[in-house]
Order: structure tokens, then C-alpha cells, then sequence
């Protein structure tokens, strides 16, 4: 149905794809596999014409294909959905639909021809919805039905059902298995080899732009595809991240680290919280963390945990109870472009941010500049140095750099939120590291992560939040899921 | 230092298009190029009265209104305000020159120069409150104040600040006493020069070399970060940042009215303010840059007097090359910025 051959494609010194191949038949899906990186997404640019390469060729359907944009592609048949939705927050779901039309736009029209091309494809859509009111994984049903309403035969998903919730991933891929069972095809971007080997007929796996495995996948196993992901230079410290995607083999909280109690370091007493629009987040949470202790916490989209950590971390007063807190809170956010780096700025001055709040007098920029060359060594950050802007730093580095400036005073405990959110293995493998180091040392540690796996392999306690409360779950995998979906426990 | 090298190379830039977009439009309305442009140099830099007594003069107003333009931006506020804000500031120190007469000009100088930026100080905070409390945008409110600002000069000069005869729509002139001191005999060069140079190089120093400084980079350059990793109280940084602003442009007023018109007038301001943005975006937004580029402004537009009275070329023509230097200012930052990014991605 679709074949590339010898795709390659360079950005300046970046050679992003080299002689990358890829055949997708009819009837199938197929995951294409790869670390961040590896050149996944820049391929199915590609398809999606959004990328024009500078060599190879694309065979659609037997016949030569020109993309110069995603107009064309929708024309020839080919869909994406990107890993972050391109939505208009404040349309309908109707609306956002009808955006790619042409000519007149009739509301009711639009919303039947919505409701009749998510029926078909078996996707429960309400066309009257406001995109802002619905949880992301309607959202994601609204990006396929966009798709599907310009008839569609090649579906591209990136990396769907990372924003997902377990049981709502499992329905995704059940939909997927059916839309590919009656003549279409779909390529599943993923890093997530459970899924991959799942759902999929067909693998493909991108190294470092070049295509290194293509198999059918009752011919291969979670090992081989983790290899072949890493390549041939895998070293030690990926054994850990092996397990987080290859979830297969984890077992929860490992016992043996057996950390010191040091009493507890943060409390939270009977805390609510509800926003600015009077929505309560967070309902009479109760916690204790005792310092050398990592607390997981898991949980869907939305259930309050943003709000928990932030007021773990201080940065959110509790609307009612009390936050018991020492002086030195770290706080690592999810979003480390927006949240946590100044991009435009050095990174000794990014450095500085921490705690600038409260700073008087003159910026020590010399002490500063010297921290900043040491964090870099310690938490083996890869930079030119201390003055390189934090925007050219690769996104594992840049991570490690956060972590390491909320570490760097030896704060008594650590808020940490989808820590390896965007990252490759190694930078994933370090991060996590860096935390059960934290840890060792006698901080207590909170994170959060959307992948329950890495919440399941970091975590000595595990705690589930739905629906803004608090539940302790002693249990496996299955428990935990059930309580994060709002089940008994 | 390659920083600083780049900048001066694309001054240079900017200065070449000037002239050639300048050339372009009296071509096109039919003057005489060559004869125009000389009596525009001339004007700014041909005698030693056109440099202090023209160009330096016209510095000072628009480093002024420069430097509180480029604090303003640096914090993320887009003040268009510096005109409204440097009218008040004047009208306040006219407003004070009446009770001052007499008191000994050591004490009295000062206190007007510092009513004056009080008064942009205030009326910034108008805008600052209408930002940050109703969350109106302040590129509409600067405006708008600044329109206010100049009818309310308007009527000023007209009812009570009018001079005493009640003629002529200007106040009384400011006594000698109250004069800011002459720097040079025989020229209109006055110690608000000195004045600004020294407020160009603290602004630089407060932004570079302390915590308050810092904090409003950091939330000038985002917000987001400032406040979840820095703590940073942005809205308390974010006031007073754009309170600091229009204080500046209310000293450049209250400068401008003891330094060379000792009197208000409704067009006591040939747009300062407007121009200041140009010549904050041209400094990249660094104080110190700010006195360069302030020179360069005020030496077009002393130029610009010049050509229409010995060439008789519209000074308004330099007021449109201006505006397109505004334009390509920005067009050109854009364009920097993503040859920067890409430069940086491949290495």
C-alpha cells in the first residue's frame, strides 16, 4: 500500500534519516519503533508531506507519490494524528472537524456528518462538545474522526496512547486492530513495545535514521525489538529503561533498598484544594513521606495530581487542611520548556532561577557560573558549558540539568512529575537513576509519571489518585490500574 | 563579545538602509538626493552648535524614553506608552515650577525632576493596573493614555497651567533659577545628559547585576518558569517594572522642560515616545545600547530640521524612514533569531 525506499534527509550537520525504508501493506498495522531520535517522527513527516526529503521515493498504492503538503496527502488518503492534538480548545467538536473543509459550513450538516463518520467508524463522539470540556482521550477520538471524515485509508498515530489511561489505551488499539482488519492500514509511532508486539502485524525499527529491523511481528520478541531499538552500542545503565518499556519484567517497588526512615519530611493533612473556577482538584488528601523514601504516584489525566505535587512542592497554597514542608523543596515540572527554563537564557543564569524569588541584593554571578560548570559534571550533563543557552541543550540533557539545579542544595525532599516525559533511553535511564540517588541520600521523593510502568519500577510506595483523593493500593499492576479508573479496591 | 560585534554589524545595516530607503523617497517625490542628505549630515554633525545643540539635545528625550521602553520589554510589558507617560511627567514639573519659585535652585531642580517621574511612574501605573488587575492589554491602554495625556496637556496650557497674559496656549516660562545648568556656554547642551548616561548605565547594572534586575528578565523572558522555579511574585514584578518605565519617561519629560523649552506647550513632544521604541528595539533593549541608538535618532531627526529648512525637504520623510526602520528592525530580528536557532541545531 505504501513504500518508502531509501529515504534521507539531513538538517545541517543532523543527518535525520539515511536510506530509511518502510512497507506498509494493506490490512495491517504496522509500529514503527525507535528511540527519541531515532527518526520515526521525521519519516512520517515525510508521508504526511509536511517534510519533502532530499532523496528517496515514496510508492503510494503502486504508483509514484509528490506530497508538498498535508493537503495532499489527506487528497491521496493519508491521515496523521500528532502526538500533541491540533485543536481549537474553543470550537466544537463539529467545528474543528469542518476546519479542513471547503465552502459553506453549515452547523447541523457539519454535526451530522460528524456523528455519521464516527458511527461508522465505531468512535463515540459527541459533535456538539467543546473541545476545552473533553477529556483527552475524546479529544484523541475527535483527531481520528478529523481524519477519517477526508476518508482516509492510511492513518498515521503518533505516540497515541502515551496521554492515555491503561483501559482507555486498550480500547484505542482494539479500534485500531479493527479500522486496519477492513482495508485500511495504520501506523503506530510508539516506544512502547507491549504495545507494538499487541496490536501490531508488521514492525519496523529506526536507528539513528537508518532502518534496522523490518519483521513480521510473530517473528520477534520484546528483547530482540529493545536491541535493535538501542543498537549495537547498548551499554550498562539502559537495563534499567529496558524494564520501563518492557514492562513485562518489572516487579513493583523493589524491596531490597531498604532505606533508612528518617521520619517524616512531608506531610499533608486533610488537604482540599480547588481552583479558580471553584473546581475541587484535590479532596482531603492525607500523606506522610518519610525521607529516603521514593512515593509514586499514579493516575489518569486530571485527577488532581498536578495539583498534589504543586502543593507538595509550595507552589499552590491548599484551600483547606495544612502542607507540612521543610525549608528545601525541589520541583521538577512535566513541562521543563515552559515551567522550568529560561530557553533564551545561559544556563548559569537558569542556575540563578531557583529560588530567585526570594534573592536580595547583588546576583553572585561568579559563585554561579562555577555551580553551574559543577552541576553539569555531576549530573553528566552533555553542554558546551555554563554559558551555553539552555535552547541547545537535547532534551534528556536538559532534564538532568533541571534535576540537578533542584538537587544541588541537597533540598530534604524532591516533587518530580513525569520525569522522563520526551526522553531516550539514556537520558531516561539517567534521570531515574538520578532520583534513587536522591533517594539514597535521604531525600524524600514524590513523583508522578503517566507511565505507570516508571511509577511501578521507581516507586517504594505507590499511592493511586482519582478523582482528586488519595488511595493507598498494596497490590500488582491490575489493582492499581482498577483504582486509577475509579474501581474498588 | 560576538554578541556585541553582531550588533554593531547590524546597526550598521540598519544605518545603510536608512539611507537608502531615504535616498528612494526623495527620488520619488522629486528633490534633490545628494543636496538633501548633506544638509541632513550637516544638520546632525556638521558644526560643533549641531552636534550639542541639535543632535545631543534630541538624545536626550528620546534615552530617555528609550531606556524606559527597554525595561518595559525586557519584563514582556509592551509600553507603548512612553509618550503619555514623559507629557505627564513634564506637566507635573511644569505644575510644580509655581511653589518652587524662590527656593534655592540645589533643592528645587531636584524636586521637579523627581515630580516629574512620579508622574509617569502613575500614570504607567494606570495601565499597569488596568493590566494586571482586569487583565486589559497594555499596548491598547498605553495608546489610548497616551491621547489622554496630550488632551489633557492641551487643556493644561489652556486653563491652569496657562501663562499669566492667558494668550498664548503654553505656560509660564520656568524661571532661570530653576534651569537645569548649561553645560557648554553658548550652547543648549545640558547636565540632563549626564542625567541620562548615568540612568542608562544603573538601569544596566540594576538588570545585570541584581536579584530585583534578574527577576524581571526572567519574567520578561518567561513568566511560566519565574514563577514555578523561581518563586518569583510575578504580578508584583510585572507592576513594578512597568511602574519603573513610565518613572523614566517621566524624568525624560521633566528633563526636557528644564532643559531646553522651560515651558509646556501642547506639542511640547514631536514624538519621543513613538520614536523610543525604535530606538530601544534598535539597542536590542540594552541600556547602554540605548544611548547609541538614541544618538543615531536624535542625529536624523536634528538632520531632518535641517534639510527642511536649507533643502526644503518635508521633515516628515524622516519620520516615515523611521517607521520603516521600526518595521525592518523587527523583520530582521525575526530573521536573525531563526538563522541563530538553525546555526544552533546544526552544531
Amino acid at each position: 500500500m505504501l513504500e518508502l525506499a531509501d529515504i534521507s534527509h539531513r538538517f545541517g550537520a543532523v543527518q535525520a534519516l539515511q536510506d530509511a525504508s518502510l512497507v506498509v501493506r494493506r490490512g495491517t498495522v504496522h509500529a514503527l519503533l525507535g528511540e527519541n531520535g531515532a527518526g520515526k517522527t521525521t519519516l512520517m513527516r515525510v508521508v504526511f508531506g509536511l517534510l519533502t526529503p532530499q532523496s528517496g521515493r515514496v510508492q503510494w498504492q503502486g504508483a509514484p507519490l509528490r506530497l508538498a503538503s498535508p493537503s495532499d496527502a489527506l487528497r491521496a488518503g493519508i491521515g496523521m494524528v500528532h502526538q500533541h492534538f491540533t485543536l481549537v480548545p474553543a470550537m466544537t467538536v463539529a467545528e474543528n472537524v469542518a476546519l479542513g473543509g471547503r465552502g459553506l459550513f453549515n452547523p447541523a450538516d457539519a454535526a451530522n456528518h460528524v456523528q455519521q463518520v464516527a458511527a461508522k467508524a465505531g468512535l463515540v463522539l459527541d459533535p456538539h462538545a467543546r473541545i476545552d470540556t473533553l477529556p483527552v482521550g475524546a479529544q484523541q477520538r475527535c483527531e481520528i474522526v478529523k481524519a477519517l471524515a477526508r476518508d482516509v485509508q492510511l492513518l498515521i498515530l503518533d505516540e497515541p496512547t502515551a496521554v492515555l489511561a491503561p483501559a482507555e489505551a486498550a480500547e484505542l488499539l482494539t479500534w485500531v486492530r479493527r479500522f486496519a482488519d477492513v482495508g485500511n492500514a495504520v501506523v503506530l509511532i510508539t516506544h512502547k513495545l507491549r504495545d507494538a508486539l499487541a496490536v501490531a502485524d508488521d514492525v519496523t525499527v529506526l536507528h539513528r535514521g537508518r532502518t534496522v529491523l523490518a519483521t513480521r511481528a510473530a517473528d520477534t520478541t520484546e528483547a530482540a525489538l529493545a536491541a535493535a531499538m538501542i543498537g549495537e552500542r547498548a551499554a550498562q545503565p539502559q537495563s534499567h529503561s529496558l524494564q520501563s518499556v518492557a514492562p513485562g519484567s518489572t516487579t513493583a517497588a523493589p524491596a531490597d533498598a531498604a532505606p533508612p526512615t528518617r521520619g517524616r519530611v512531608l506531610t499533608l493533612r486533610n488537604v482540599s484544594f480547588s481552583d479558580d473556577r471553584g473546581v475541587q482538584r484535590v479532596r482531603e488528601a492525607s500523606l506522610a513521606v518519610e525521607a529516603g523514601t521514593i512515593v509514586g504516584i499514579a493516575a489518569v489525566e486530571g485527577a488532581g495530581q498536578h495539583e498534589l505535587l504543586r502543593l507538595l512542592a509550595g507552589r499552590l497554597a491548599p484551600t483547606v487542611g495544612q502542607v507540612e514542608r521543610p525549608a528545601l523543596v525541589g520541583f521538577v515540572p512535566e513541562d521543563r520548556h515552559r515551567d522550568a527554563l529560561l530557553l533564551d537564557a545561559p544556563l548559569f543564569e537558569n542556575t540563578a532561577l531557583r529560588g530567585a524569588g526570594a534573592r536580595r541584593g547583588r546576583m553572585p554571578w561568579r559563585a554561579l557560573r562555577e555551580n553551574t560548570a559543577g552541576l553539569l559534571t555531576r549530573f553528566d550533563v552533555r553542554a558546551p558549558g555554563p554559558d551555553a543557552r539552555a535552547r541547545t541543550l537535547s532534551g534528556g540533557n536538559q532534564q538532568k540539568f533541571v534535576l540537578g539545579r533542584e538537587l544541588a542544595e541537597q533540598p530534604q525532599a524532591l516533587v518530580v512529575e513525569n520525569p522522563s516525559r520526551g526522553l531516550d533511553f539514556k537520558a531516561t535511564a539517567a534521570v531515574q537513576q538520578a532520583l534513587r540517588d536522591a533517594r539514597d541520600a535521604g531525600t524524600a521523593v514524590v513523583v508522578y509519571s503517566s507511565d505507570l510502568d516508571e511509577v511501578l519500577l521507581l516507586a517504594d510506595r505507590v499511592l493511586v489518585m482519582h478523582a482528586g483523593r488519595l488511595h493507598e493500593v498494596a497490590g500488582d499492576r491490575e489493582a492499581i490500574g482498577r483504582v486509577m479508573l475509579g474501581g474498588a479496591h | 563579545m560576538r554578541g556585541s560585534l553582531r550588533a554593531l554589524a547590524q546597526l550598521g545595516l540598519v544605518l545603510l538602509a536608512a539611507i537608502v530607503m531615504l535616498s528612494a523617497l526623495l527620488l520619488a517625490t522629486g528633490h534633490d538626493v545628494s543636496g538633501a542628505l548633506s544638509a541632513l549630515v550637516r544638520g546632525a554633525f556638521g558644526s560643533y552648535y549641531a552636534i550639542t545643540s541639535a543632535t545631543i539635545v534630541r538624545m536626550v528625550p528620546l534615552g530617555f524614553a528609550g531606556l524606559a521602553v527597554s525595561l518595559a520589554f525586557r519584563a514582556g510589558i509592551l509600553n507603548i506608552g512612553a509618550e503619555g507617560q514623559l507629557l505627564m511627567g513634564a506637566a507635573a514639573a511644569t505644575a510644580l515650577a509655581v511653589p518652587l519659585a524662590g527656593v534655592p535652585s540645589l533643592v528645587a531642580i531636584p524636586l521637579l525632576l523627581v515630580g516629574g517621574a512620579l508622574a509617569g511612574a502613575a500614570w504607567a501605573g494606570i495601565a499597569a493596573l488596568l493590566r494586571l488587575r482586569f487583565g486589559v492589554l497594555e499596548v491598547i491602554s498605553t495608546i489610548m493614555l497616551n491621547f489622554v495625556a496630550l488632551y489633557l496637556t492641551g487643556w493644561l496650557v489652556r486653563g491652569p497651567l496657562q501663562e499669566p497674559t492667558k494668550v498664548n496656549p503654553q505656560s509660564a516660562s520656568l524661571p532661570d533659577a530653576l534651569h537645569l545648568p548649561v553645560l557648554l556656554d553658548g550652547t543648549r547642551l545640558h547636565a540632563g545628559v549626564l542625567l541620562m548616561i548615568a540612568v542608562a548605565v544603573g538601569a544596566w547594572w540594576w538588570l545585570a547585576h541584581t536579584a530585583s534586575g534578574f527577576r524581571v528578565r526572567a519574567v520578561g523572558m518567561n513568566a511560566f518558569a519565574a514563577r514555578s522555579a523561581g518563586e518569583v511574585a510575578v504580578t508584583r514584578t510585572v507592576f513594578a517594572a512597568f511602574v519603573m518605565s513610565g518613572l523614566l519617561a517621566g524624568l525624560g519629560g521633566a528633563v526636557e522642560y528644564t532643559g531646553i523649552t522651560y515651558a509646556l506647550y501642547e506639542n511640547f513632544s514631536p514624538g519621543y515616545g513613538y520614536t523610543a521604541i525604535a530606538v530601544a528595539l534598535l539597542a536590542r533593549l540594552h541600556p547602554i545600547g540605548v544611548l547609541g541608538t538614541a544618538l543615531l535618532f536624535g542625529a536624523l531627526e536634528a538632520g531632518a530640521n535641517a534639510m527642511q529648512r536649507d533643502a526644503g525637504v518635508p521633515s516628515v520623510v524622516v519620520s516615515v524612514v523611521e517607521a520603516l526602520l521600526i518595521l525592518l528592525i523587527v523583520a530582521a530580528d525575526r530573521w536573525t533569531g531563526r538563522v541563530a536557532a538553525r546555526a544552533e541545531a546544526t552544531t
